[in-house]
């Protein structure tokens, strides 16, 4: 039997880190944590989680058929991913009651990814890279419209934050109080299409609910403040990106995995410590002392 | 669809229940149905609904089941057309009015258990009835905070605020959802079956609570209910569906044998205590 070295230790990790295809990637990086911070909270309010993991896979022929006509790979997945936001969105009601609908075309999607690939003479890699994500292939371009997205999205966020949360939360009740509920959905459909395009270069497609729902299920775990909330997850997916960059650096592994499990282990953690908190009588970790201390008028 | 009114409410004096006030006799109704039907896919709801609630009263909608009573409070609210007739809420149609009308009617919807009760505190759910119809991100004022907790206090919640929706109890979840749509301060507030599935305890203090937000505050209080016999206390009338149809009549009106019976398709007695206190019941 052959033994497999699950790890290498590397000397010069330092130089990886410091290196010009590194600091794209810790640029990259930052901006789409930050962005699946700002989205990832309404994902999970919302109930689209398994919209987003679709989205992703949606993308994936628009990635592998940009090959095939020559067009830049994040443009096609982008053009796919925002598309079938759109059309999700339009489609108006909770995602949760369309499961069999979207898992279905995830599926038809996936598929067709695969058989624009084939088609290609060339393309495997892009294939790879799309499924699980390629941070240290960050180009300068990239950087430029992921920071120009990364700010009409902030932008586009807090201009409708309350509306959006009040339709996320009780869509009847905002509704009734002149709420535009269908055109939100669309809106925010759109924004989370964007936020997957640019997540997909980080993680790819089959990794990208790591990056976006699971930091927000975490910071909502934390804390049930909607604005609290959003800023614990987009430090959890920091934490994941530039840990993950300075580990796989040190040991040679791919980045997405390192990403990936960092976030995975630090929502298992507060997992299990929420429950053990739950069950032991008490809030959820760290909510009654937080919420009292800003606000004492309640207690 | 309305554009919402950009700038938040902080020109509104503070104090509870200094605003409202008890509608002034002749005072215009609160909501006005002339000739009113509602088509939903393609079926005939109900028709024929002519009548006035005033303003200042505490109303039920009753009907069996599938009668088009939830219906009739999304016409009010504007969330479904009327095929024909002429719909006044507050003097406009419903869900047209001012921007700021919006927050002249309070809704609490029948289920009011979201998938995002995990994600959010009582207190910042009932801040969403106050600015969650407003654009662009601004801080929450101090004025903004006292109304959410005046809110709270009035319906008894300010001892949960800080829980997230999905640790309260139903009675809990109720009070919330009501301190909902009242901190805006609306002149008109409907309810969606709001004593479905609670105790008779929460029945009886969320009945107490409506009475004292008519009373007090002078609110116009509309309630879908399958049963009349907690909410007789308050009430004052009743619209009724029957036959297809829509109608209202004072409380006396209603609490009528061979009414009941016909709405509810099962003989109904209307019983008479020697302490003067009514209740129904099936025979």
């Amino acid at each position: 039997m052959r033994t497999v070295d699950l790890v290498t230790y590397q000397d010069n990790w330092w130089e990886i880190l410091t290196s010009e295809f590194m600091r794209n990637a810790l640029l990259g990086g930052t901006i789409v944590a930050l962005a699946a911070g700002l989205i990832g909270y309404f994902v999970i309010v919302r109930n689209t989680a398994f919209a987003a993991h679709a989205l992703a896979h949606i993308g994936l022929p628009g990635a592998t058929g940009a090959v095939l006509v020559g067009i830049p790979v994040s443009l096609g997945l982008g053009i796919f991913a925002v598309g079938g936001a759109l059309v999700i969105g339009a489609l108006g009601k909770k995602a949760a009651d369309r499961e069999v609908a979207t898992g279905t075309v995830l599926a038809m999607a996936t598929g067709l990814g695969l058989y624009f690939n084939s088609l290609a003479t060339k393309s495997s890699s892009t294939m790879t890279n799309v499924l699980f994500g390629n941070l240290l292939a960050i180009t300068n371009e990239q950087l430029v419209v992921f920071a120009i997205m990364l700010v009409a999205l902030a932008l586009a966020v807090a201009l409708i934050y309350r509306p959006l949360l009040f339709a996320s939360v009780d869509s009847e009740v905002a509704e009734a109080r002149g709420v535009p509920v269908r055109t939100l959905s669309v809106v925010f459909m759109a924004l989370l299409g964007i936020v997957v395009t640019m997540a997909v270069q980080v993680v790819g497609t089959l990794l990208l609910f790591a990056l976006v729902v699971t930091p927000a299920a975490t910071g909502i775990q934390l804390t049930p403040r909607p604005r609290r909330a959003m800023a614990v997850s987009a430090v959890i997916s920091l934490v994941s990106v530039w840990a993950g960059l300075a580990f796989s650096a040190m040991l040679n592994l791919p980045p997405s995995f390192v990403i990936v499990t960092i976030a995975c282990v630090v929502w298992f953690v507060v997992w299990v410590a929420a429950r053990a908190s739950h069950r032991a009588g008490g809030a959820i970790v760290g909510a009654p002392s937080r919420a009292t201390d800003e606000h004492p008028a309640h207690v | 669809m309305s554009t919402p009114d950009p700038t938040p409410t902080t020109s509104t004096p503070t104090g509870a229940s200094a605003e409202t006030g008890a509608a002034p006799v002749g005072a215009p109704p609160a909501l006005v149905f002339d000739d009113v039907s509602v088509v939903r896919g393609g079926h005939l709801v109900w028709s024929e609904g002519t009548f006035e609630i005033p303003a200042g009263s505490v109303t039920a909608i009753i009907g069996s089941n599938g009668s088009g009573k939830t219906t009739m409070l999304k016409v009010i609210l504007g969330l479904v057309p009327t095929a024909s007739g002429r719909v006044r809420v507050l003097g406009h149609a419903p869900g047209d009015g001012p921007s700021s009308g919006r927050d002249d009617i309070g809704y609490v919807p029948q289920d009011y258990t979201s998938t995002a009760g995990d994600a959010i505190r009582a207190f910042d759910a009932v801040l969403l009835g106050l600015t969650g119809n407003r654009w662009a991100f601004s801080r929450i004022t101090r004025e903004q905070r006292d109304r959410v907790d005046q809110a709270l206090a009035a319906v008894d919640a300010t001892g949960f605020a800080n829980r997230r929706v999905s640790q309260l109890s139903g009675g809990q979840r109720q009070r919330v959802a009501i301190a909902q749509a009242i901190v805006s301060r609306p002149r008109l507030v409907v309810l969606d079956e709001p004593l479905a599935a609670l105790d008779l305890r929460n029945q009886r203090e969320i009945v107490d609570l409506l009475g004292r937000l008519n009373r007090d505050l002078g609110v116009t209080i509309l309630v879908v209910a399958h049963d009349l016999n907690p909410l007789l206390s308050v009430l004052d009338g009743a619209v009724y569906l029957l036959d297809g149809h829509a109608h209202h009549a004072p409380l006396s009106g209603v609490v009528d044998e061979n009414l009941l019976s016909h709405l509810y398709g099962t003989r109904i007695e209307v019983v008479r205590t020697p302490q003067g206190e009514l209740f129904m019941r099936s025979v």
